[in-house]
């Protein structure tokens, strides 16, 4: 029994220390998950004399994917993105942080253009108000404007088909 | 000669550097003082383990300015600390508030320290009170041992 202590007292130390080796410290659980969707109103990248925010998906369940042409891992998740973009219902709101919009309009000729609408963050200053640090980013918002989920880094197939659309089908299932 | 590029090169390297470092203009100087206090304690999310005021990334650069103009909007450290907690999370923050999700973080090693000195006295006390008699069979067979000892040289 004496001699057991220590090594329950080992194992539990094993049990700790793996589950932290295993945590992504990338991953910070974001304070705006469950609070109201920061508002803007940018720029359209196709069309810079239109201006276009949250307040225009009132009602409606929509993700914001936080982009840029200079960022390695975007190109990575572009073509899930495509290929969700082939479900006619998705709201997918593209927001070009920190870009040069030329050659974010360059990289949608390019590589196909999956938004419903983009938006350009020249500055960055709205990406700070959402908590943006690592791009892609995504956010999944509610039909009260609320944001119920956040992803950091590319999106897979399988954050898609297991995590994002189940939860889009059940926030399109909540009242106004 | 050696000496003197090698002299020259580090020069350049530190010039380089300060030539990164933002021109930031403060009329008061206790909200210099401010500002190099909040930049050193918000966590650049970047580069995890550098604090915003030590960080070149685009992000801390970024939140250097915001903690800039905010001083200078004559914002308190409280609302500065708060706007940052509003966006990044309490992650930001090197020194975590004390509350009930950071209670362990901050109260743990107290209560380990306490923990452990409690059992170290139990053990020295338990040590103390081993002086237990020993039976007389014991001392007989440790007598013995010690005259088969000292016949033999």
């Amino acid at each position: 029994m004496r001699h057991l202590i220590p090594l329950i007292i080992f194992a539990v130390l094993v049990v700790f220390l793996g589950v932290g080796l295993n945590l992504n410290p990338r991953e910070v659980p974001s304070p705006l998950v469950g609070r109201p969707a920061p508002q803007f109103h940018l720029k359209e990248l196709h069309h810079p004399d239109r201006l276009f925010g949250p307040a225009d998906l009132k009602g409606k369940v929509w993700i914001l994917n936080v982009w840029a042409s200079w960022c390695a891992a975007c190109r990575t998740e572009h073509p899930i993105l495509n290929a969700w973009s082939r479900n006619p219902d998705l709201i997918l709101i593209g927001l070009n942080y920190k870009d040069n919009p030329v050659d974010g309009l360059r990289w949608l000729q390019a590589l196909g253009d999956p938004y419903t609408r983009s938006v350009v963050d020249n500055n960055g200053r709205v990406g700070l108000d959402w908590g943006v640090y690592g791009v892609p980013e995504s956010f999944v918002v509610d039909k009260k404007g609320i944001i119920r989920h956040k992803t950091i880094g590319p999106v897979s197939m399988d954050d898609v088909k297991t995590v994002l659309m189940p939860l889009i089908v059940q926030l399109e299932g909540e009242s106004v | 000669m050696r000496i003197t590029i090698a002299v020259v090169m580090m020069l350049a390297c530190v010039m380089n550097v300060s030539a990164k470092v933002e021109m930031l203009s403060f009329t008061v100087p206790e909200n210099e003082a401010r500002y190099k206090k909040l930049t050193a304690e918000l966590r650049c999310m970047v580069c995890q383990n550098q604090n915003i005021a030590s960080s070149n990334a685009d992000l801390a650069k970024d939140l250097r300015q915001q903690v800039y103009t905010h001083i200078k909007k004559g914002q308190s450290d409280e609302e500065i600390i708060a706007f940052m907690v509003a966006r990044y999370g309490e992650f930001v923050l090197y020194r975590p508030r004390l509350n009930a999700r950071t209670a362990l973080l901050w109260l743990g090693p107290f209560v380990l320290l306490v923990g452990g000195m409690f059992l170290m006295i139990r053990l020295m006390r338990r040590t103390r009170d081993g002086d237990a008699p020993i039976s007389e069979g014991s001392m007989n067979r440790a007598r013995d041992l010690l005259k088969k000892n000292s016949k033999t040289p």
